[in-house]
């Protein structure tokens, strides 16, 4: 992080003037996720001024970029080079800035075979409550010196600073994909998935939707073909396959415009949900769409039961948070850990926890 | 071996041992209502062994050592422990080479030892829900008949825990392309200072609210007890080719690693040993490494035959194009194993060498392996001491081999300023001070280096959001800002300070 910029210092100067009234802030980049979690008040920060790659190095396999940078300009970058961010971050809107998609931590289609954004941030320069610019981590692939903060912040909602900058873990885009579909019930299709997912196939992503399967594969030339011939079923064109995914991937595909749409992180072997209302399920059936009017309470119940939890994803239900709450014991450490890190709760108060 | 051996390094204020029998009274006579007496450890014969950990060169006895044997023990324990205002220092098996394990003069040492069974292998979820005190490569072991196994490989692994894993989250040869502990672990069971009972991570791939498994994940011990930890486990693959190719100097090796990534390949492996080191372990293992050569790469491809016959053409082309002088492809498993087995005996050959040796653990920009070799060439000349150098190479993880006697004061003296050296020049470079072995006590200086004041402060508070008085493990991974003071120098980071005209609120 480079400490004599103008646009750093405007920020650090907003924060600051901030704190001095005790006064909240929202922070924002491209504004593409506003609709995710609970609603918040405050001044507008803008991160957008705070753009541009700061380095990218493909032999080191790693990126460094400002948080205000939009996610677009990233991946057209890595893609000149034949790599890629492997966990697929949504973009709901072209707007999208690298900061917001650390911040809300949302990951794609192959967040089960390649890893989630906290799998992929080496390291983070944040702004804390106190006004004070501090990095973690670093831009090396091993880094156990001290804790593993910039890691910390993917999902955090912005509710523990300002991010400025991240470094990435990159890699190589596979050298070969196709996909797959295949017809078959819910109970099915997630069997077959987990069997899979226990044998040395290249898998990347699998959706199930409406009485099919789709599988992606990813990998060497000869895993792809080897994998195509064990597995059967229908070979999709790679056009129409990607637009697929892509429609995942974005939320663009129809299902997602029902609501309200219930996110549930839920253990991937866990047998259909005896919930009414539509669903779609990735990741090997440890994330599933759900659209139903059902009350939260059954939802969370149901989710909770399966090893996870049930996020109001979109659409917004009265009296109903968006996120699932934690055991006592972690409400705690929480709290204590947004205190440490920003003790007059200016940023995004109340965005991960309704504000009491 | 013998690493660092005999000298006793003690940083904290010392009571008189007068109060210390009063407060070790004090502490038995609470536990002894706890646990049963086979439990409990205190006579000066029966805590030597618990004295250090794989660092011999820090020892301290502490007060007591407890052996619960349920979790319903290991919370009483803590419980007494917190109302009583003693530190805890969990403990699983004593590989660690950070002093991590370092027990607390006034405090107890929580051994997990007999927290070793394996509670559930489960094919279809491909999980495995072990106790914390259960091996590493027990859990590959046991998974095996499933077709699975669990990635990450410490060199420690058929001894080292993984509780003691997830405290360090440790690496291992084959983290490049399968990840850390951290990229490997789904959920975290424990208890917290209180000895209240608490998960990280969950049965799903995220949990609700701050992801904690984060931070609980390299924490060396200072958040929470861990007691029971769900694993991924991945399929095994059905073969593996290694290829051993010899460079006539460290530059072309070093690009050599470059290249191989930039071609887009993610080898399963990618290992490097200098002259030095090789003629080390090659006295030792006898596997038939080139000996002439300035720098050795093993690089391995996973997978299916196919899609390893494609791998090896490509890294054999890039090595070739690269400058290696030499090439040889492994054509069975039992080769190789021989290719692997110098490098997995490098800390043991180093000990045959010398009297006692020093591991250092940076991690720097793949780019930078050649300045830094070549840098630490010239410290072996400035501080009189061979170093012998293996390197993770394909994540820029340095293990460089101090050679000394520590009966010499004088060379031991040069030893500990020559790792520092490799240290700081390893951050100057870009990188960290520690890739995998954590920072434990030895590393606690260097973390003022790395670390501004702020920084270290938002971690020291950060350990107060999960331990406010400080109990678990103190004094380890993040040093006091009296002791960075102490270290003597007003670090200066990147030669500004940050906003040194700014007032701090």
């Amino acid at each position: 992080m480079q400490h004599d910029d103008p646009a750093l210092q405007a920020v650090v100067d907003q924060v600051r003037e901030a704190a001095s009234r005790e006064a909240p802030l929202r922070i924002a980049g491209g504004d593409s996720k506003a609709f995710y979690g609970n609603p918040v008040e405050g001044t507008l920060l803008d991160t957008r001024p705070l753009a541009g790659i700061s380095s990218y190095e493909p032999s080191e396999l790693v990126i460094t970029v400002r948080a205000g940078t939009p996610l677009a300009e990233v991946e057209a970058v890595l893609a000149e080079r034949g790599q890629c961010l492997a966990f697929e971050p949504p973009r709901f809107g072209a707007g999208g800035t690298v900061g917001g998609m650390v911040a809300a931590g949302l990951s794609g289609p192959a967040r089960a075979t390649a890893g989630g954004v906290r799998d992929h941030v080496l390291g983070a320069s944040l702004l804390n409550g106190r006004g004070e610019v501090l990095s973690f981590g670093g831009q090396v692939m091993k880094n156990v010196a001290g804790y593993d903060v910039s890691r910390l912040l993917a999902g955090s909602l912005g509710t523990l600073g300002v991010i400025l900058e991240v470094s990435l873990k990159v890699l190589p885009r596979p050298a070969a994909s196709a996909s797959l579909c295949f017809a078959m019930g819910q109970a099915d299709a997630l069997d077959c998935v987990n069997r899979w997912a226990g044998e040395p196939l290249p898998l990347s992503a699998s959706a199930w939707f409406e009485g099919r399967l789709w599988l992606r594969l990813a990998g060497a030339q000869a895993a792809v073909r080897s994998a195509i011939a064990t597995l059967g079923g229908e070979r999709l064109d790679d056009r129409e396959a990607e637009a697929f995914w892509t429609s995942l991937r974005d939320q663009q595909h129809a299902f997602f415009a029902g609501l309200p749409l219930w996110r549930l992180s839920v253990a991937a072997t866990t047998p259909p949900l005896a919930l009414p209302g539509e669903s779609l399920i990735e990741w090997g059936g440890a994330q599933r769409w759900l659209i139903s009017t059902e009350p939260a309470r059954r939802i969370r119940d149901a989710a909770r039961a399966a090893g996870g939890h049930a996020t109001l994803f979109r659409g917004s239900v009265p009296g109903v948070a968006a996120f699932d709450a934690v055991s006592p014991p972690l409400a705690r450490i929480h709290r204590q850990l947004m205190t440490s890190f920003d003790p007059q709760h200016l940023f995004n108060r109340g965005r991960l926890y309704p504000s009491d | 071996m013998n690493q660092l051996a005999d000298t006793v390094v003690s940083h904290e204020p010392q009571p008189d041992t007068t109060s210390r029998h009063v407060r070790q009274a004090e502490v038995v006579a609470r536990l002894q209502q706890l646990l049963p007496a086979r439990s409990l450890l205190w006579t000066p014969e029966d805590t030597t062994p618990y004295e250090c950990d794989g660092l011999t060169a820090y020892r301290e006895r502490p007060l007591l050592v407890a052996l619960p044997e349920t979790e319903a023990e290991v919370a009483a324990v803590l419980k007494a422990c917190h109302a009583l205002g003693v530190p805890v220092v969990a403990r699983g098996a004593g590989t660690g080479l950070s002093g991590g394990a370092l027990p607390h003069r006034l405090g107890v040492t929580l051994s997990l030892a007999k927290f070793n069974k394996i509670l559930k292998l489960d094919k279809l979820s491909r999980t495995a829900v072990v106790q914390c005190g259960v091996r590493n490569l027990a859990i590959s072991e046991a998974a095996a008949p499933l077709g699975l196994y669990y990635a990450p490989d410490p060199s420690s692994q058929i001894a080292c825990t993984i509780g003691g894993n997830v405290a360090e989250n440790s690496g291992g040869v084959h983290c490049l392309k399968y990840g850390l502990t951290l990229h490997n672990v789904l959920k975290v069971k424990g208890f917290t200072v209180e000895g209240e009972p608490v998960e990280f991570g969950a049965d799903a791939l995220d949990a609700a609210g701050l992801d904690l498994l984060t931070v609980v994940v390299g924490s060396e011990g200072l958040l929470a007890v861990t007691t029971e930890v769900t694993v991924k486990l991945v399929p095994k693959p059905r073969l593996a080719r290694c290829i051993m190719a010899s460079f006539a100097d460290v530059r072309h090796a070093g690009d050599a690693v470059a290249a191989i990534i930039g071609a887009g390949i993610i080898p399963a492996g990618l290992e490097m040993m200098d002259k030095p080191m090789t003629a080390a372990v090659e006295d030792f293992v006898h596997a038939g490494y080139d000996l002439d050569a300035a720098a050795i790469l093993l690089c391995e491809s996973d997978g299916t035959p196919e899609e390893v016959a494609e791998e090896i053409g490509r890294m054999e082309a890039v090595l070739m194009g690269a400058g290696a002088t030499r090439l040889e492809v492994s054509a069975d498993e039992a080769q190789r194993l021989r290719f692997w087995s110098g490098r997995k005996n490098a800390f043991p050959a180093s000990g045959r060498i010398s009297p006692d040796y020093m591991c250092m653990d940076s991690t720097i920009p793949r780019k930078r392996l050649a300045d830094i070799l070549i840098a630490i060439a010239a410290m072996e000349r400035k501080y009189g001491l061979r170093c012998c150098n293996v390197f993770h190479a394909g994540d820029g993880n340095l293990h460089p081999l101090i050679l000394f006697d520590a009966n010499d004061p004088d060379q031991l003296h040069r030893c500990e300023l020559f790792g520092a050296d490799i240290l700081e020049t390893s951050v100057r470079l870009g990188g960290t001070v520690t890739g995998e072995h954590g920072v434990g006590v030895e590393k606690l200086n260097s973390m003022c280096v790395q670390f501004s004041p702020e920084e270290r402060e938002q971690m020291l508070s950060l350990k107060r959001a999960f331990d406010p008085h400080e109990l678990l493990n103190p004094g380890k991974l993040v040093p006091t800002l009296h002791r960075c003071a102490e270290y003597g120098r007003m670090h200066v980071k990147k030669g500004l300070l940050p906003f040194a005209d700014l007032p701090r609120f």
